[in-house]
């Protein structure tokens, strides 16, 4: 009789728990999106802007360390801070001053780099507008189901951020590039991640569905840097993201902390400036929405139930050598510096040359030089 | 796929069937050559040879050692030859002598192609933007307006027989960063990664902490055997870094491989068929001491001279002896003894002033005592700078020099840079002054820099030169030698090809100032609000007599006299 019971009561709990399973299985499933990419931005040039560098540096490691691949991360930084030569420390960017984290790493792949950051270049990447000839890792290869993760660092103002001290991007150009984003179905979901001054006024003009969009600071607050380090003598970075650091090193791939932890990140009294976010045109609630869900890659399995034929193993095609069939030439090294030769090229040059203006070489008669070039076009004199 | 084809094999009947022989083959080495101001000189190379043609019909599908990434950019573009290079720092022929694989500061690519491309410059240009996607570096900034095609420089390095100047093209960058990001890719190339072999002391945080860090791929044909029937494609993935005494070496002069690459040495690549380690020690052997002794030694002919290298062979388990681990420690015991001069050297300078005109000079040094020698000198110079021609002087020992061959490609504006190329004989033990003088351009507003105060780079200048050679080379190439000795193809005994780069130079050209359109505007309106303002004022303001009122004192005084009957004041 109490075998009964016990048993009764083990096969309830394996009920309870198998329901369990089921529950986090539909989780898992809820948020719709099977891939993850990563447009990680600095826009500052100059040695005295390494919390910029620093800044984006840290959102890719920690994008990195929670499994988005570099395959699907964009990183474009404007200038080097790492190997420039005011660094200290070579092949280092700081977050923490005492120098005590290194976010440049040992396996950074920097996709645009120095003049490559303009406003173009970045509403190319969005937008997928990009030349036939860019190389894949350059290229935002995002569908309808990829959750895409932009921040944004650099000086801004209201309604702008600045590229490279030269040019600027406005809060409409961004939301428009948004828009056409979303028609032409390169994102599920977006999550806009800006820190600059009066970062807010970035996200006023948006107006495409499914984006949530946080800034470090209001419409008339500047977002101040967090600490200097006295070796390398510039701030190593802003408030705001050091906060969002420390945040994000707390999450692991399986963590499910959501974003309503994410818009507590770094209040008033930490940041001095006034965080804020948006998240009207965003469908689902943000309590629901998972950090990982932009922050880390977490791959969605469908499971199928059929059968799929393999082909037979594929054999080597053995080459085997033609003997005597083809009568090959000897082949032989070139002779780097043939002087008689070269001497003796010029009748060749000449004759062959279709650009009339390129001057003959000589064996030392000036005369025969000028008699080849043409009459009328003599070298220019200074004014 | 291996397991497969061994199952099969064993399912059929007694029939054996020989294991094909392995086509491609991996060789790592590290050459250390401690230099005589107390820097030290590490030079890693490592090899891949595949026996296999990337030109023909069906395509290349099995890769093993060779990376695919690479394989499929020589197959595409229907690739010749491929160098390229990245360098950080400037090599400093005059204290470091020669180097074993010479690079300019920047980027710098050129390029063979097959003769069977048609449309070379549209060929160049992909090639060019794949690869800075493939090295994560800026190269898609290669264009019409810095690429060369030289018509005696660069010749092949590989084997061939055409050598039409119209599929060669050559470019520099030389304000491209070298950091991590493009070492990463690199590393990604080899076999074995990082992980295993020479590559694991590959640390970044050490090896941009030098005074020259240098990254190169090198990609041709080569001769299989001594008959040279077939060929076989090389890949040769290189890296130079010269440590400083003072910044990595604390003043010391005492170097081990931890000091140097904060990382001992374990195993071997598993995939390489040979990986060693080469000290130079020809300098005075009694001058520094080695440890752990070794009893290897080899003797190569390189750069001209006869070198006797330490050898250690890390396919052997001794190497590492009952630690495991191999930390090589080269301790000096004196600092006397002379370099031995380099008989060649090249130096490059702007001179002039303001920001109209300048003149550039060249320098080329032969300290050879008795021979002269020629050398063919290639300049590329970018369009904003006008080069006058006919001011080109070339002088020896204030006497005039005339180069035997002059090729030169004017410039067009924002199309093509200026093309120079001369072959000069150098008297023995002399200075030869190679000056032309050029004019600035303003450019148009956009097309300045985001930070044009910094200046504008002119690439290195290119001398290649075969230098007498103090003993007779050696012209068999298929004798195994030292990769650091079979780089450039040898033809005769008693000269060597060298190849010398100068500074780039960093010209400033007339910047507009940008900040004008804001400053025009604070200025108008200043002007306008001060005196438009007063003039307005002027004219209509109109001025009425106020009694002022009284003070505090005054006022309770009037007070006073009001209540006394008495008139105020």
């Amino acid at each position: 009789m109490k075998t009964h019971v016990l048993f009764n009561l083990f096969a309830t709990f394996l009920l309870a728990d198998g329901l369990n399973i089921e529950d986090s299985a539909g989780q898992f499933f809820s948020s719709g999106h099977t891939n993850n990419w990563a447009v990680l931005v600095c826009t500052s040039r100059f040695w005295f802007n390494y919390r910029h560098v620093a800044n984006t540096l840290s959102v890719y490691r920690s994008v990195k360390r929670l499994g988005i691949p570099d395959s699907h991360i964009v990183l474009m930084l404007a200038d080097d801070m790492a190997c420039n030569h005011r660094n200290p420390k070579p092949a280092t960017v700081f977050s923490h001053k005492n120098m005590e984290l290194n976010v440049y790493g040992d396996d950074v792949e920097v996709d645009y780099r120095g003049y490559e950051v303009t406003v173009e270049n970045f509403l190319r990447v969005l937008t997928g507008r990009l030349p036939p000839s860019t190389p894949r890792s350059k290229r935002l290869l995002s569908d309808d189901r990829s959750n895409i993760l932009i921040y944004l660092t650099g000086h801004g103002g209201n309604g702008f951020l600045k590229f490279q001290d030269s040019e600027e991007i406005s809060n409409v150009e961004l939301a428009d590039a948004f828009e056409q984003m979303w028609q032409k179905r390169r994102y599920n979901e977006l999550l806009f991640i800006i820190d600059t001054c009066q970062g807010a006024s970035m996200y006023e003009r948006f107006y495409s569905p499914n984006l949530m969009a946080l800034a470090s600071s209001q419409v008339g607050e500047d977002s101040l840097s967090h600490q200097p380090d006295l070796a390398i003598g510039v701030h190593l970075m802003d408030r705001y993201t050091f906060y969002l650091l420390e945040f994000l090193e707390d999450i692991h791939p399986a963590s499910k902390a959501n974003m309503n932890d994410l818009f507590k990140v770094c209040p008033k009294s930490q940041c001095v400036s006034t965080p804020g976010h948006r998240t009207d045109l965003f469908l689902r609630d943000p309590g629901s929405v998972l950090i990982t869900d932009f922050f880390g890659s977490v791959r969605k399995v469908e499971i199928t139930t059929e059968a799929i034929d393999l082909t037979d193993p594929i054999k080597e095609v053995e080459e085997r050598p033609a003997n005597g069939d083809v009568h090959k030439e000897m082949h032989s090294y070139v002779d780097q510096l043939p002087v008689s030769e070269i001497i003796h090229q010029n009748g060749k040059l000449c004759a062959t040359s279709t650009n009339k203006m390129s001057l003959c070489c000589f064996h030392g008669d000036v005369s025969e030089c000028e008699m080849q070039l043409p009459r009328g076009l003599g070298v220019e004199g200074p004014p | 796929m291996s397991k497969y084809a061994a199952a099969q094999k064993q399912a059929e009947p007694a029939v054996l069937q020989p294991t094909p022989q392995p086509k491609d083959d991996f060789q790592e080495e590290l050459v250390v050559r401690p230099l005589h101001s107390g820097d030290i000189y590490a030079s890693f190379q490592f090899r891949t040879l595949w026996e296999t043609d990337f030109m023909r019909g069906n395509k290349v599908s099995h890769y093993r050692l060779f990376p695919k990434s690479l394989g499929q950019v020589i197959s595409k573009f229907s690739v010749r030859e491929l160098h390229i290079s990245f360098t950080q720092g400037y090599w400093r022929t005059m204290q470091w002598g020669q180097p074993y694989l010479p690079s300019p500061p920047g980027a710098e690519l050129w390029v063979w192609f097959q003769d069977s491309v048609t449309d070379v410059d549209a060929t160049w240009k992909e090639l060019t933007n794949v690869l800075s996607g493939i090295f994560c570096a800026s190269l898609n900034f290669i264009d019409s307006t810095n690429t060369v095609q030289p018509s005696a420089s660069f010749k092949p390095l590989g084997i061939g027989n055409v050598t039409d100047h119209r599929f060669l093209r050559y470019a520099t960058l030389p304000r491209e960063i070298v950091c991590t990001e493009n070492l990463t890719p690199w590393k990604k190339l080899l076999p074995c990664g990082s992980k295993a072999g020479l590559a694991v002391l590959l640390k970044s945080e050490k090896l941009f902490h030098s005074s020259f860090h240098s990254q190169a791929v090198h990609i041709r044909p080569v001769c299989q055997d001594w008959q040279c029937k077939t060929t076989s494609w090389e890949l040769r993935q290189t890296l130079n870094v010269v440590f400083d005494l003072h910044n990595s070496g604390q003043g010391k002069r005492e170097w081990s491989l931890f000091k140097m690459f904060s990382r001992t040495l374990t195993e071997a690549c598993p995939l390489a068929s040979s990986s060693k380690i080469y000290i130079d020690i020809t300098d005075n052997p009694e001058q520094f001491e080695l440890s752990p002794a070794t009893s290897l030694l080899s003797q190569a002919m390189v750069l001209g001279d006869r070198r006797t290298f330490s050898v250690y062979d890390l396919t052997q388990q001794d190497t590492f002896g009952s630690v495991r681990s191999l930390n090589l420690l080269i301790r000096w015991k004196s600092t006397e003894g002379d370099m031995l001069r380099p008989l060649l050297h090249a130096e490059r300078y702007v001179a002039g002033y303001g920001l109209q005109t300048g003149e550039i000079h060249t320098l080329m040094y032969n300290h050879h005592p008795y021979r002269s020698f020629p050398v063919l000198l290639l300049d590329s110079v970018p369009w904003y700078l006008r080069l006058y021609i006919h001011t080109l002087t070339v002088t020896s020992k204030g006497k005039d020099n005339k180069p035997s061959y002059i090729h030169y490609q004017p410039s067009k504006d924002r199309v093509r840079p200026h093309l120079l190329e001369m072959l000069v004989q150098l008297p023995p033990n002399s200075v030869t002054e190679v000056t032309v003088q050029f004019e600035r351009a303003l450019l148009k507003w956009t097309e300045y820099t985001p930070d044009p105060n910094h200046g504008f780079y002119v690439g290195s200048s290119v001398i290649s030169s075969l230098v007498p050679s103090t003993v007779a080379m050696d012209t068999n190439s298929t004798r195994e030698r030292p990769l650091f000795s079979s780089f450039f193809p040898c033809k005769e005994e008693s000269s060597y090809f060298v190849r010398v780069y100068t500074e780039p130079l960093l010209v400033n050209l007339p910047t507009p100032d940008f900040s004008m359109p804001y400053n025009v505007i604070c200025l108008t309106c200043t002007v306008v609000a001060v005196g438009y303002g007063s003039l307005y004022n002027l004219l209509t303001r109109s001025f009425q007599i106020e009694e002022p009122s009284p003070g505090l004192a005054k006022r309770i005084a009037n007070v006073i006299r009001k209540m006394r009957g008495v008139p105020p004041l």
